[in-house]
């Protein structure tokens, strides 16, 4: 029987203690730090970087065992669920944020300025409060500030997103196509566009805080604005690095047209990234 | 599409487990993720308990005893957290690594490696929570809801138990994913989705449920770790944000979090009634619709938990028609149940009885819920003794209980020993009575107005008090009868191997009975060719 027709069970594994450990102590360091505690940074470091190298060890031990031919169409599978879920549970993480902006800005900003059932809050406490948004509230928290427009960065950000979904689907079409030069090429171009869009937001960050007064702080206008854009482009970064390894990969001669499980949860993620960031440039920008 | 395990023909040594506690530490079957589980939610269980113990000593009599207010408070935070997310939860995940695979003719979980992982993240996130109760300023007294702004003063823990709460989010968001991968991918061919044992069908929910909501608790911890540490205004009205939305939030993952612990009670009730009135299950398919309607439901029902914080009156008509409307699946599940055991040649072993009580008492606890679901009325209850009773008995007589029910009925399939029934029954009938001593009262405390998460109360409330307090004692003793069992069991229990049916004709209900008592390292690494099945029409 070839190992084709099996299904692989690995009998045991060391690295998934190891990058708990790792966890462990990046966020007891971050805590750590947080308190004001000397140890915290340097904990948080090391516990990183034995998260990297179980990350390293544990992609590359599953990427030899992919190439080997171990992992059947069923194990395939598998991997195919693990990933959609894990997209889904990240929907669900986002969804938080969309959340709460919808409900800041439709009801709780509005009841703060007197709106249904808060005319009493409004009258003792905030009289002088304008519901309107962008807000920093009724405390104007964290001071004068300019809201962050949509035509400028934030559109050339969206042209640079959507343009490497386009090329990471090319790449895609390369990859089935048996055209590695097409699949490497569509890969570096979806890569740099990834890091440029990265390189953008930093910019953009960098404007808000210097020039605009814009800042974490800047009540929940500032809050929302910056959780949002913050997580998505910390997702970002972590698809343009999952991309970049499955272009090593692909540079390597890994992947097949009928197996490439790696390309297509890397293609995935990028697609769910690049759709938060739709979200985000209309929700967040744009109204 | 075939399951059978590729052994390598090089690497025959690794076809057992490792040799020594390292075995525990690497392991990727998953028998033994179950048993570290099921060991693990045990520990929690008694940890949990203690603090238990502690509130019901300082409750025993009004004044102050033993502990003072800000300890107390740290208490019954730390006890629902601990019994949540260390006891409860756990204990169902390890049921579900030992049986799932088992009842589905698997060869293992599907995705091996993630499965060991996600039970170390358990332990790191319980450690972390843990750790709390030895810091500056004491762990979180806030109660388990995390509420800001009172959260937020916190001492140096905060951070920490906020973390744990990731951690153990990531925990149950592996396990989820590896549990429907595995009912998905993994069946023998014959195991259709429509003979599939309740237990897989209420897990298979169960999962989805996990992963939708534990995003969103990560979400709402981590906009109070900014509010906190990196001057954000998400819960700060000064700053346009609200408390209120924190609530939302919280009981948008809340609600269903009860259901994450309800569901897979429900599954293994309904699992091992049919075999002790050795009956087919009493309507298959509809349980599994209502399992389905109330994981649903409980997606859209949080705010009757915010009946008293203050919502448009339109909020509060429609939070709560859409809560009494979780009454109908669960009546036609509590309607099965006792229709399963009509007229059926029942006998009464420990599984039974602990089964039994579980749908008397469940229902009850389904009832004040439904009382409390009447926006009006809630507003006395709230935040009283009575919901207290109302959601310990849907916790501790349903799914405690079941877990109990579940370990003596399956203990003898994963050692291949019979445990010992009289000490079994013993068991039942001490915790059965002393759980209504200790929880019954609490509704009658609640109605007369006594609040929840206080160490003292008016001196009229003395009685009841001591009462429950008294119960509470008897139980938390009566549960090291059932460490006892378990060790016992282990260790030869009274002597007499269990066969491989163990219970009567129970190979008629799932394929677990067909293997060894206790099964090899490795079952079904070629699929059954048949399957039993629950249901009436196949
Ligand atoms: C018929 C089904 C049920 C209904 C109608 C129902 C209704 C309610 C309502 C209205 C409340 C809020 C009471 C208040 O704060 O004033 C509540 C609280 C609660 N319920 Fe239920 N419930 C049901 C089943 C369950 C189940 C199955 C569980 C758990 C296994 C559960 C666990 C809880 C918990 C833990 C709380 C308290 C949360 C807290 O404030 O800390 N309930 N329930
Ligand atoms: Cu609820």
């Amino acid at each position: 029987m070839s190992t084709n027709d099996t299904y692989y069970i690995p009998h045991k594994a060391t690295w998934p203690v190891i990058g708990t450990g790792g966890l462990v102590m990046t966020l007891a360091g971050f805590a750590n730090y947080l308190n004001g505690s000397a140890i915290g940074s340097t904990l948080m470091v090391l516990g990183l970087v034995i998260f990297i190298i179980m990350l390293t060890g544990w992609f590359t031990l599953q990427a030899g065992e992919s190439e080997s031919g171990m992992y059947s169409t069923q194990v395939g599978i598998s991997y195919r669920m693990g990933m959609m879920w894990f997209i889904f549970s990240e929907i669900m993480f986002f969804g938080v944020f969309f959340g709460t902006l919808w409900y800041t800005r439709n009801l709780s900003v509005p009841w703060l300025g007197g709106a249904g059932t808060g005319a009493a809050t409004n009258e003792l406490l905030w009289p002088s409060f304008n519901a309107t948004w962008p807000t920093n509230g009724p405390g104007k928290v964290g001071g004068d500030f300019e809201p962050m427009g949509a035509w400028g960065l934030p559109f050339l950000n969206t042209l640079i997103l959507l343009s490497s979904g386009v090329t990471v689907t090319w790449a895609h079409h390369g990859l089935l196509a048996k055209n590695r030069a097409q699949l490497i090429k569509g890969l570096i171009a979806t890569v740099v566009l990834g890091f440029s869009f990265v390189s953008f937001q930093a910019y953009e960050y960098h404007e808000a805080y210097t020039e605009m007064g814009l800042t974490l702080g800047s009540g929940i206008y500032g809050s929302t604005f910056f959780m949002l854009t913050g997580f998505h482009g910390f997702h970002v970064c972590v698809g343009a690095i999952i991309l970049s390894v499955v272009l090593f990969r692909s540079w390597k001669g890994h992947f097949k047209p009928e197996n490439h499980f790696a390309f297509e949860a890397a293609a995935w993620y990028w697609h769910f990234v690049d759709v938060v960031w739709l979200g985000l440039f209309i929700f967040v920008y744009l109204m | 599409m075939s399951a059978i395990v590729a052994e390598h023909e090089h690497d025959h040594h690794e076809h057992g487990p490792a040799k020594g506690l390292l075995r525990w530490v690497i392991t990727t079957n998953h028998k033994d993720i179950g048993t570290l589980y099921l060991v693990f939610a045990l520990a929690m269980f008694f940890v949990g308990g203690s603090m238990a113990m502690i509130i019901r000593a300082e409750l025993f009599e009004p004044g102050m005893q033993f502990v003072n207010p800000q300890f107390f408070n740290s208490m019954t935070t730390m006890h629902a957290l601990v019994m949540v997310f260390g006891a409860v939860m756990p204990a169902f995940v390890g049921l579900a690594n030992w049986m799932i695979p088992m009842m589905i003719g698997a060869p293992d979980m599907a995705l091996p490696r993630m499965n060991n992982m996600s039970f170390w993240m358990l332990v790191a996130g319980v450690l972390l929570l843990a750790s709390t109760l030895f810091m500056e300023g004491g762990a979180p007294a806030s109660g388990w809801t995390l509420y800001p702004p009172l959260v937020l003063q916190t001492g140096t823990a905060l951070p920490f138990a906020i973390f744990s709460v990731h951690l153990l989010g990531i925990s149950s968001i592996m396990g989820a994913i590896n549990i429907i991968a595995t009912i998905f991918n993994m069946r023998a061919p014959a195991m259709t989705l429509m003979k599939m044992p309740l237990f897989v069908w209420t897990w298979l929910i169960t999962a989805f449920l996990l992963i939708a909501i534990m995003p969103v608790f990560a979400g709402a911890v981590t906009m109070l770790l900014t509010d906190r540490f990196f001057n954000t205004s998400f819960f700060d009205a000064a700053g346009g944000g609200d408390p209120v939305l924190y609530q939302h939030i919280f009981w948008f993952f809340g609600h269903p979090e009860v259901y994450v612990m309800i569901l897979p009670t429900f599954g293994v009730a309904s699992t091992i009634i049919p075999v002790f009135a050795r009956k087919r299950l009493f309507g298959y398919s509809s349980m599994v619709y209502a399992t389905a309607s109330i994981a649903f439901l409980s997606f859209i029902v949080w705010a009757h938990h915010m009946f008293t914080v203050g919502m448009p009156i339109a909020g509060e008509l429609y939070f709560m028609y859409a809560t009494m409307l979780i009454a109908i699946p669960t009546g036609v599940k509590v309607f099965n149940w006792t229709a399963t055991m009509w007229k059926g040649s029942m006998t009464f072993e420990t599984p039974m009885l602990f089964s039994i009580a579980f749908v008397v008492l469940f229902t009850m606890g389904g009832f004040t819920g439904l009382m409390m679901s009447v926006a009006p009325a809630d507003f006395q209850y709230h935040d009283t003794y009575f919901i207290v009773a109302h959601f310990h008995y849907t916790l501790v007589p349903a799914s405690v209980f079941i877990l109990m029910a579940a370990g003596y009925y399956w203990l003898p399939k994963w050692t291949g020993n019979m445990y010992d029934e009289r000490i079994g029954q013993l068991h039942f009938w001490l915790s059965t009575i002393s759980v209504n001593i200790l929880f019954f009262p609490q509704h009658f405390l609640g109605l007369a107005g006594m609040p929840r998460r206080i160490p003292d109360y008016a001196v009229q409330f003395a009685d009841w008090n001591m009462i429950s307090s008294i119960g509470g004692f008897i139980f938390g003793a009566s549960q090291l009868l059932f460490l006892y069992i378990v060790i016992d069991t282990i260790k030869g229990g009274t002597g007499i191997k269990a066969t491989d049916e163990v219970w009567e004709d129970a190979h008629k209900h799932g394929l677990e009975w067909t293997l060894p008592s206790p099964p090899p390292y490795h079952t079904f690494t070629t699929p059954p060719a048949v399957v039993p099945t629950e249901h009436e029409h196949i």
